[in-house]
């Protein structure tokens, strides 16, 4: 069937705002991006940009801040994802209990996630720098008397205490979806049967949940990865340590770090190179998750 | 039973205890605020001496010219409204014709829009800001540090995951509702805008939801498009610029922070069901 021309100007009609914000700021940056990855642009407008290939890349492979800031990620990102799913995974148990105020468990511990991440992780500061000292010195608990985020290794706990503290709620929503879904029935046969809590969790409710912890998994990975709001706020990167003899700043996440390159070291070739290399460990991740979940799905 | 009460009330009992302790930064930030400057050195942790400090420090606040809190928090309204009309309106639209034309043309864009989920802001970033200076250049047109810029940027951002859930409840949608208007004489449009438009409403409220949250909280592309210190700023640009300019004043820092929540809070207890499922929906979906 020929399409009448009225159909095809509301097609163009109706698509056009949103196709032309698209590619006005995701395709034609994204092109340009790239491209400027492989010159020496300095991000000011109209000044001619010199080809130098893969030189910015080779660049990144010397640069130990930003070896280190990536180390540091990879180990955040894994760390908080394997924190965040247990904690989620323990209130969405809990508030699936017949408890008496479970829903407004589950709306509190939620909550975190409506607040934007700078500001919790200015609250969260405050907290660590005054609060807390303050509650060591009252209850003579030793460790709490310094701030943890003046250590470099406690800083590095302290920011992943915190996005689990904020995410969890959230990821335990996509648990407490999961666990509804089991069949009562199930559990009451394996009940009947003899098998205790334990058991009816370990063979029952677990493998019943598991597509929501390869969603969970991905979903907290990426995050934490992509990571900046909390990251600023609550550390701004500090405190600084040594890494293979050179001073690096101890919580600088990727995302922190590529700004920082771009906008305080007004490197903008390099951190745009570095965004890059951003870009590809995460097209790689969505990759593995859209492989993982199909896996899932054809097992059922 | 009377062991499965116990244990239920065990539960209930560390469930609590457990959601106190989640709750206690937000003691602090409260009782803080509160207090005067001298209180927060001395005694963090306790009630403050009078509430009527809180008085002062709200008249602080409005009155600080480097927070310009009151010019922030319009600034922010007007950004995330703006933001989420003309992105809930022209996703809402692009996904109805987008379901409704099989073309190779419509298939191909679609997935363009699925595809650019994944591509992280970071790596669009710092050419989108010269990208903006290049079309002011050109056009004349300023779109750094102006409302009508951020929000052309929010469109772009947030149009994707839109147009997907709008996409998946079209699909949905009988055609021959569509056809019956069609023969009773609606042109296309009318068909959109009288009969689509309010069946949406269910999934319209879901992409509200997504962006106004992520847009209200939002401070990576507001940093970049309009920066600190700008005549318009964000609530939370305002806040990192108040923090970071001067001596930090926790007791004012913390009166600012506490309203920058308190809105969002506010509509998450009215409307949480819609808030948690809408947020869950629309990432897992994503």
């Amino acid at each position: 069937m020929r399409q009448s021309t009225e159909a095809k100007v509301v097609f163009w009609g109706f698509l056009s705002p949103t196709l032309f914000a698209f590619l006005m700021i995701i395709v034609i940056p994204f092109i340009l991006g790239v491209y400027y990855s492989f010159t020496e642009w300095t991000g000011v407008a109209g000044a001619s940009n010199a080809w130098v290939g893969l030189q910015n890349y080779a660049d990144l492979l010397r640069e130990k801040r930003f070896f280190y800031s990536f180390a540091v990620t990879a180990a955040y990102s894994l760390v908080s994802m394997v924190v965040i799913n247990l904690v989620a995974f323990v209130l969405a148990l809990l508030v699936t209990q017949e408890l008496k105020g479970r829903n407004i468990y589950r709306a509190g511990f939620f909550l975190p996630n409506v607040i934007g991440g700078l500001i919790l992780g200015y609250i969260w500061q405050f907290v660590f720098n005054s609060a807390l000292p303050r509650l060591g010195d009252l209850l003579s608990i030793g460790f709490l008397r310094k701030s943890m985020l003046a250590d470099p290794r406690t800083a590095f706990f302290a920011l992943v205490f915190v996005v689990s503290w904020q995410y969890a709620g959230y990821i335990m929503m996509i648990y407490v979806a999961a666990l509804q879904n089991v069949p009562q029935e199930l559990l009451e046969a394996a009940a009947i049967d003899g098998a205790g809590p334990w058991q009816r969790l370990r063979h029952i409710t677990l493998p019943m949940i598991a597509p929501a912890f390869t969603v969970n998994s991905f979903l907290t990975l990426v995050n934490s990865f992509k990571q900046f709001d909390v990251n600023v706020s609550l550390t701004g990167g500090m405190p600084t340590t040594t890494f293979a003899g050179e001073p690096v700043f101890a919580t600088e996440l990727l995302a922190m770090n590529i700004y920082n390159t771009a906008l305080a070291m007004n490197d903008y070739a390099r951190g745009q190179a570095k965004a890059v290399v951003f870009f590809v460990v995460l097209a790689v991740l969505s990759l593995l998750q859209v492989y993982f979940n199909k896996k899932r799905e054809v097992e059922l | 039973m009377r062991r499965r009460k116990a244990y239920l009330l065990l539960l209930e009992l560390v469930t609590a205890l457990l959601f106190v302790l989640y709750f206690s930064p937000f003691y602090i930030l409260v009782v803080n605020a509160f207090k005067s400057r001298y209180e927060v050195l001395t005694d963090v942790l306790g009630l403050p001496d009078s509430w009527s400090q809180a008085m002062a420090n709200l008249r602080a606040i409005l009155a600080n010219p480097n927070l310009r809190f009151g010019a922030s928090a319009l600034s922010s309204v007007i950004i995330t409204s703006c933001s989420l009309v003309v992105i809930a309106l022209f996703s809402a639209m692009a996904a109805w014709v987008l379901v409704r034309t099989r073309s190779r043309v419509s298939t191909f864009v679609f997935m363009m829009y699925v595809a650019a989920m994944v591509i992280p802001f970071q790596v669009v970033m710092l050419p989108l800001v010269s990208w903006m200076r290049m079309i002011h250049q050109w056009t004349g047109i300023p779109m750094l540090r102006t409302y009508h810029g951020l929000i052309f940027a929010y469109l772009g951002f947030g149009s994707s995951l839109s147009i997907f859930l709008y996409h998946g409840f079209i699909k949905g949608i009988p055609k021959e509702l569509e056809e019956a208007a069609i023969i009773d004489g609606c042109s296309r449009p009318q068909v959109f805008f009288r009969i689509i438009l309010p069946i949406l409403r269910p999934v319209t409220v879901t992409v509200l939801i997504l962006n106004g949250i992520w847009i209200w909280n939002d401070f990576l592309l507001p940093l970049l498009m309009l920066g600190i210190g700008n005549e318009i700023q964000t609530i939370p640009l305002a806040i990192a610029g108040f923090i970071g300019s001067f001596v930090k004043q926790w007791e004012l820092i913390m009166l600012a922070l506490l309203l920058a929540i308190v809105p969002v809070v506010v509509l998450f207890l009215l409307a949480q069901k819609h808030i948690i499922r809408g947020m869950v929906e629309g990432s897992v979906k994503g």
